[in-house]
């Protein structure tokens, strides 16, 4: 099963690569189109993903006290494998801590699906959104950072999902 | 005692625009998880939005009791509060964290609200500078209101949208109608503005 988060953001990204690719399409069809074709793409950082981010955050049961759930999924680039043992990282402006604070970060590994789920403090907004962190960082792939958005600050979840890109 | 009456419910609508929401965003219960500096930099933005209100009402010599010498004075002290409290908001919000707050000013940012604050800001730094100048410069009041008008009304739009699109610890409605007296007062004073030059063009 495939959960498919609809922000503003994916929208966006979205449309913007469709006119990208349509554009450079047509300008170069036998140029582009079978890079792409039958191809899961890799997910792009999102602008602001790797803000307050502190490499290195220590592998945890739960961050914090808990109360709120961070999930998503790891999947290859090109063939959409799972990929399993993947080192996720997340942080937050909880009601445990700020965004940069230690206490506020931690890590977890992806299960044999290539999912992960971390329990975490609430997320609050911070800097006008409520928003959180995620991190893909250990080298096998290509660095990702994320920055999904909460539809409403009162969310105990939040989902963020990537699609990594071998180096 | 229909006009006094008159004058005091001005003053009253003023004090509640301008009172409610502070109040309001000094309830919050996101004020729990926010350090001193990231509070101050939250409520200097709010107050910047406060001013922005009553710099048209000032210069629109709409406020009772005011003469138009008093008004346009408190004017001129106000704008400079509004660069000073726009200063206190931008660098309290670095201090909280330096990474979004260089995001925001290189409009380089995910969060939609920020250029429209950033662009505000510009405006707002450019009038001070401006007014602060318009002597040395020379400008002539004709001048100085083709200059300040196009940078006023970027002021207003652009600290509306910001305000607006942010979800912080401002309260929804109390911050919707702030905005809106902001929007309705400067529309107010730019239409009378409009209609004088109408008047006088007319005459000559």
């Amino acid at each position: 099963m495939t959960i498919v988060v609809i922000s503003r953001r994916n929208l966006l990204a979205a449309g913007g690569s469709v006119l990208a690719t349509g554009l450079l399409a047509s300008g170069a069809p036998g140029l582009l189109l079978p890079v792409r074709a039958g191809g899961l793409a890799p997910t792009e950082s999102m602008t602001g993903g790797a803000n307050n981010y502190r490499k290195g955050a220590p592998i945890v049961e739960r961050i914090g006290k808990g109360g709120f759930w961070m999930s998503g999924t790891v999947r290859r680039a090109g063939d959409g494998a799972p990929l399993a043992g993947q080192r996720i990282q997340i942080w937050a402006h909880t009601v445990e801590g700020q965004e940069h604070e230690p206490q506020s970060h931690g890590a977890t590994l992806t299960d044999k699906d290539g999912a992960f789920r971390l329990e975490m403090p609430q997320i609050i907004p911070i800097f006008g959104q409520p928003h959180g962190h995620l991190a893909y960082d250990s080298g096998e792939f290509k660095t990702v950072f994320l920055r999904p958005i909460m539809r409403s600050a009162k969310d105990t979840s939040l989902e963020a999902h990537f699609v990594l890109q071998p180096v | 005692m229909q006009a006094k009456g008159w004058r005091s419910l001005i003053w009253a609508a003023l004090v509640l625009a301008i009172g409610v929401p502070i109040a309001l965003a000094a309830e919050s219960e996101q004020l729990a998880w926010r350090g001193p500096v990231y509070i101050l930099a939250g409520f200097a933005g709010i107050i910047a939005l406060a001013l922005v209100l009553v710099q048209p009402l000032l210069i629109g010599g709409v406020l009772p009791g005011m003469s138009a010498y008093r008004s346009r004075r408190a004017h001129h002290w106000i704008g400079g509060a509004l660069a000073v409290a726009v200063v206190i908001h931008v660098a309290g919000l670095w201090f909280t964290s330096p990474p979004d707050m260089i995001d925001a000013l290189t409009f380089s940012s995910p969060t939609p609200f920020s250029p429209f604050g950033v662009i505000a800001m510009w405006a707002i730094f450019a009038v001070a500078l401006l007014a602060s100048l318009r002597r040395r410069l020379g400008l002539r009041l004709r001048t100085w209101r083709i200059v300040h008008i196009p940078l006023a009304i970027v002021i207003v739009v652009g600290g509306v949208v910001h305000c607006l699109l942010i979800e912080g610890t401002m309260e929804t409605i109390s911050k919707a109608v702030l905005c809106a007296a902001v929007l309705a007062a400067t529309a107010k004073v730019m239409a009378d503005l409009w209609r004088k030059r109408t008047l006088r063009a007319e005459r000559a």
